[in-house]
């Protein structure tokens, strides 16, 4: 299938393509690495007048570290993170989710902020930044914001992003914490039955899986059942009776509803049981 | 002559050469017919019914006429004057009937996507476009998508006309079964379910017609595997005469059997050409190539066998039911692969009682046709499951259990129960092969300890039958203007170099490279000397094309009988010239050589007198320099080809999925022309049949649409996931031909499913799980250990 046609621009600024969204909000779109929007566009799902070129945006690029904040440009692609530096020390996590999103060809072109500004239900990225506490900044006609990845994801591709707003990075706060993922896709690349992205500090565990519902989301009442203190087969069990309140029943022809709990049940054991024991070595960030 | 020598001189056949046509395509020049552009060509795109049963109402066209760039509109009233309608029927499938299909849709659509109308502009993009603003009025009828609910008696007749939804049904009953009933002293019945899958060929479909009214001439460039079938089909329904029509194949970007088919869009593309006197190209996209080519498969099966407690495996029982779609395709039909299914079922084994029906029904749903290796996946999974859970349920070795019943290597010729013959096969060689090759005494001793430690391995084994290299009882009986034969055309040129042209085409399995290896060991050339051209029926010689796995053994054989009618001509020219006992010549390394291989002349020099200095020949010599032979198998109706596959995989039994951890192949193809393309054939073959064990499945909901029409849902296997695949080989030559080549691309696809799928119910056997149903899901192994509802 062919797009419809549609006008093409390639912004020189931030500001120039928020002008740009701001002057015909609901027939512009964004495009960074086009790997979900152009297939899209092929499909006649959507059929934008003008798309915005954001890949090469300066304001968009990069890694940076203040204090113990990491900061991650929107516009970094999928393969950069995967071998930078300051992800495998800081933030290990979004390495270990992005080795299974897609294949090395639609990894370096797609970018962090398309895949969550995407906001599919079964990608990883979402449910990442839930378990890396992180928060979304944005710029749009009247100023920045910051979002919490929490408030953010709001429905099946459905985020907090206005139509006329770009999001420009986000930042993870650095902890001394655990951090585990585990996926189940019928192919190496393809998106996920059911994923989880987990961590842990002292004080709080975050479980936030994908896939299993309208978005990525936090299991609190799992997450609560695991409590703080040391880690024991119990309250992992406990922790897996409590995940039924947690997800919300989905069925879709890959899994039914209790085949998809029992599998996010599964991915939960395997991500939390090696963490009982504190001398095996799981990523632990600061 | 044979073969097998290594050390003879101009050995060609035999060696393990790359494609030909890798570095042209490598080096991005390969030439596809959806990159041939020609001066005035237009661009076709379809309108599709988005409901698998419909009446047809007003089609409203004239907004798309007001749209940019387009040049025509046509339904089924405007491009019915330009094409003859046609039915999938052949007489040697007693009882198959089917309606008249026509390029778009008349008064009623029965499948979801079938084309409605078309529109020609002069870019795709625009066609779309104007598409989009087509309007067709549909009153929905009840859609027919589940096979055994179209023969229900109140089911909705889809041809009215023709009465009920049964195409085709056919019995087989040999033996006694009655007296085999009772001499077993286990029967076990099992219920297959088999998805449907379709080809996804990395090329879609892709024709370029271009209808020339100056010539009165219509040619077609299209991704093909039979050129003069197109040829005729085109002639007879276009109202041409068939040298008014030239079929161009140029290089196919895979095929598997979705391109020997004649489909509806491609028909309405090429009369648009002839309507609108300007080139046409129409190439399928994803969507069009997931609901408009040919799907495959699709099987219920009920099955038994029978055993007794020593392991002699009394009889097989069959019940077979598979949904067509709409329409039998033409104009091979859609009731070869059922009736291919009760052919083979039990093939490999000596095995006298055997009873067998296949029935064949329509349906709302896309059409089902012949796809890679034809039936042999279901026979042999129904075939090969029946055999494994005979020996689980009589406590023996499936291994044990098949030494027992296969075929003995020293009985042929035989024929099988279903009246298959064979000229010679090699089960106990290929068995006792891959026994050694996967080390399976050890392999067991693996799975025992690492049952005790809770980890879930099996090893399946299937043995397989393959039909290679039919002859006219396939299609031409039937009446079908389908070739069996091959014919190949070989010439030499001035500078002592030759051209090859023949009836084969090239779809990537390395035709050409094996012609020209064939033609090279005759002639005592190298392959780089030796030119072949195929995919042009103005110039090359008539066949019937590739499919069947007949492009080695009938199109290598009239290569090999041109090749060496040649060299007669160039020895006898030779002897002339040097005053020598032509049987005492040879031809060596580009050089006419004494037969010790005493270099006398060379052959470029022989060609350049022949061209350019006859006048030095002996009086009344006129070289011809030329030959052209033809070939086509009598002495069997199909050269049988066997083997066996062996598989293992390990299951997560938390999670339901299956890791395929090695696959072993052993196979029989007889002569090996070129190992390297044989074993690619096979793996890639192996791996369409892991796609089937594992993932693919067309999905069609209540109301017969297609849900999973895409690359991301509808999963193709993918390398990632593929084991490694060992391959060995005996060889039985085919005494029928001179090469004693048989087929060897269907092999691979035949019993990998089979074999993956015995591995799995291995796996599971302490749970007592037992799976029927493929693809093997994680959602079905899950059910299947009760560990899920
Ligand atoms: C075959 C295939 C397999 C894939 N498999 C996976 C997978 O397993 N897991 C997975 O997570 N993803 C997968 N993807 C999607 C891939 O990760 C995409 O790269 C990603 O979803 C989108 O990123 P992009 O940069 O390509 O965004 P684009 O496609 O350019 O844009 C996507 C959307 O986000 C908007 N957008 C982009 N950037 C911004 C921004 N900075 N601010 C606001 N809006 C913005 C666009 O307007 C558009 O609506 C797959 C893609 C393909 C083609």
């Amino acid at each position: 299938m062919k797009s419809a046609a549609f006008d093409y621009v390639r912004a020189g600024s931030v500001a120039e393509a928020i002008a740009r969204l701001a002057a015909d909000p609901f027939g512009t779109k964004l495009l960074a690495g086009g790997q979900s929007l152009l297939p899209a566009l092929n499909l006649r799902l959507s059929a934008p007048a003008l798309l915005v070129d954001i890949a090469r945006l300066p304001e968009l690029a990069g890694i940076t570290l203040t204090g113990t904040t990491l900061r991650i440009g929107a516009g970094c692609t999928h393969a950069s993170l995967l071998t930078a530096p300051e992800i495998a020390r800081h933030a290990p996590l979004i390495a270990e989710a992005l080795a299974h999103v897609a294949h090395p060809a639609i990894r370096s072109r797609g970018t962090l902020g398309g895949s969550l500004a995407n906001a599919d239900p079964a990608a990883e990225l979402p449910a990442v930044m839930l378990a890396l506490d992180a928060t979304m900044i944005i710029e749009g006609p009247s100023g920045t914001r910051h979002i919490k990845a929490t408030d953010f994801f709001t429905g099946m591709f459905e985020t907090a992003l206005a139509a006329d707003e770009i999001l420009i990075a986000l930042e993870i706060p650095i902890r001394t914490q655990r951090s585990g993922f585990a996926e189940l896709a019928r192919r190496h690349g393809d998106y996920a039955i059911i994923g989880l992205a987990a961590t842990m500090t002292a004080d709080a565990t975050r479980l936030a899986f994908f896939a299993g519902g309208p978005t990525a989301q936090l299991a609190q009442r799992a997450a609560g059942a695991l409590g703080t203190g040391p880690l024991n087969h119990e309250r992992i069990a406990a922790a897996c009776t409590a995940l039924a309140q947690d997800l919300p029943a989905h069925d879709d022809p890959e899994a039914s509803a209790s085949m998809r709990l029992h599998l996010a049940r599964v991915l939960l054991r395997r991500v939390i049981t090696p963490w009982i024991n504190p001398s095996i070595r799981t990523p632990i960030t600061a | 002559m044979s073969f097998t020598d290594p050390d003879r001189p101009s050995r060609q056949i035999g060696r393990a050469l790359p494609r030909s046509a890798s570095r042209r395509l490598a080096q991005g020049r390969g030439r596809f017919a959806s990159d041939i552009t020609l001066p005035r060509m237009v661009h076709a795109a379809f309108v599709r019914s988005p409901h698998a049963h419909a009446e047809l109402g007003a089609i409203a066209l004239d907004a798309a006429r007001a749209m940019p760039g387009i040049v025509g509109v046509f339904d089924a009233a405007a491009i019915d004057p330009w094409c003859t309608p046609w039915v999938g029927t052949l007489t040697h499938l007693a009882g198959l009937k089917s309606a008249p299909q026509y390029p778009l849709a008349r008064g009623r659509v029965r499948f979801h996507g079938e084309p409605v109308a078309m529109v020609l502009a002069t870019s795709r993009a625009e066609a779309e476009d104007a598409a989009e603003q087509i309007t067709v009025d549909y009153q929905p009828l009840p859609p027919v998508v589940d096979a055994l609910a179209a023969l229900a008696p109140d089911a909705v007749p889809i041809h009215p006309e023709l009465g009920d939804n049964l195409a085709f049904e056919r019995r087989i009953e040999a033996g006694d079964i009655a007296a085999a009933m009772a001499m077993a002293d286990e029967i076990i019945t099992l219920d297959f379910d088999f998805a449907r899958h379709t080809g996804v060929t990395l090329e879609p479909r892709a024709v370029v017609a271009d209808w020339n009214e100056g010539e009165q001439r219509l040619t077609v460039h299209a991704g093909t595997q039979v050129p003069h079938m197109l040829q005729d089909i085109y002639a007879l329904h276009f109202g041409l005469a068939a040298h008014q029509v030239r079929v161009l194949a140029p290089d196919v970007g895979g095929s598997f059997g979705i391109k020997i088919h004649i489909y509806p869009d491609e028909m309405a593309a090429i009369a648009a050409s002839r309507a609108l006197r300007r080139p046409v190209r129409f190439v399928a996209d994803r969507l069009e190539s997931f609901i408009g080519d040919i799907h495959a498969r699709g099987h219920q099966v009920r099955a038994q066998i029978g055993v007794t407690r020593a392991g002699d495996i009394t009889f097989f029982d069959v019940d077979d039911l598979t949904g067509i779609g709409p329409y039998s395709a033409y104009p091979r039909t859609s009731a070869v692969e059922a009736n291919q299914v009760i052919n083979l079922i039990g093939g490999p084994y000596a095995v006298a009682n055997y009873r067998a029906r296949a029935r064949v029904v329509f349906q709302t749903k896309a059409m089902m046709s012949q796809y890679r290796a034809v039936g042999h996946p279901i026979a042999t999974t129904v075939t090969e499951a029946l055999v494994d859970a005979a020996a689980r349920r009589i406590g023996v070795d499936p291994v044990t259990l098949r030494r027992r019943n296969l075929i003995a290597d020293d009985a042929y010729p035989c024929q099988s129960a279903s009246g298959m013959r064979f000229e010679a096969l090699s089960h106990h060689g290929c068995l006792e092969k891959l026994h050694a090759m996967m080390g399976y005494d050890a392999l067991r001793a693996e799975q025992a300890a690492l049952r005790a430690r809770g980890v879930r391995r099996g090893i399946g084994i299937a043995s397989f039958i393959e039909i290679t290299n039919p002859g006219a009882a396939f299609y031409g009986v039937g009446g079908a203007h389908i070739s069996a034969q091959e014919g190949a055309t070989i010439r030499l040129d001035a500078a002592g170099h030759v051209v090859l042209q023949a009836g084969v085409t090239e779809q990537g399995q390395g035709t050409e490279t094996i012609l020209a290896q064939i033609a090279a060991e005759a002639l005592g050339l190298a392959p780089e000397q030796v030119l072949v051209r195929l995919g042009d029926t103005d110039s090359t010689p008539y066949g019937g094309g590739t499919w069947a796995s007949r492009g080695a053994g009938v199109g290598g054989e009239a290569a090999w009988q041109a090749a060496h009618a040649l060299r007669g001509q160039l020895l006898t020219l030779a002897a002339s010239l040097l005053q020598a006992d032509p049987s005492r010549l040879d031809l060596r390394n580009g050089q006419i050589t004494d037969d010790d291989g005493t270099a006398r002349m060379a052959l470029a020099d022989l060609a350049r007198i022949a061209h350019f200095r006859p006048d030095t020949l002996p009086p009344g010599i006129v070289p011809e320099l030329a030959a052209t032979r033809h070939h086509v198998p009598r002495d069997y109706p199909f050269a049988f080809t066997n083997g066996v596959q062996g598989s293992l995989v390990e299951i997560d039994t938390e999670t339901g999925f299956i890791t395929l951890l090695r696959h072993w192949v052993v196979e029989d193809c007889g002569t090996i022309i070129n190992p390297l393309l044989v074993d690619e054939q096979i793996r890639g073959g192996v791996v369409q049949g892991l796609g089937a064990a594992l993932f693919e499945a067309c999905r069609y909901d209540a109301e017969g649409q297609m849900t999973n029409a895409t690359m991301a849902d509808y999963l193709v296997p993918m390398a990632a996931e593929m084991p490694d695949i060992e391959i060995g080989h005996v060889c039985t030559p085919t005494a029928e031909t001179a090469l004693g080549a048989k087929g060897a691309g269907e092999a691979g696809t035949a019993a990998a499913a089979a074999a993956v799928l015995n591995a799995v119910n291995d796996a599971l056997a302490p749970d007592a799980a037992l799976l029927t149903a493929l693809p093997l899901t994680p959602a079905r192994v899950l059910a299947a250990l009760g560990v899920i509802g």
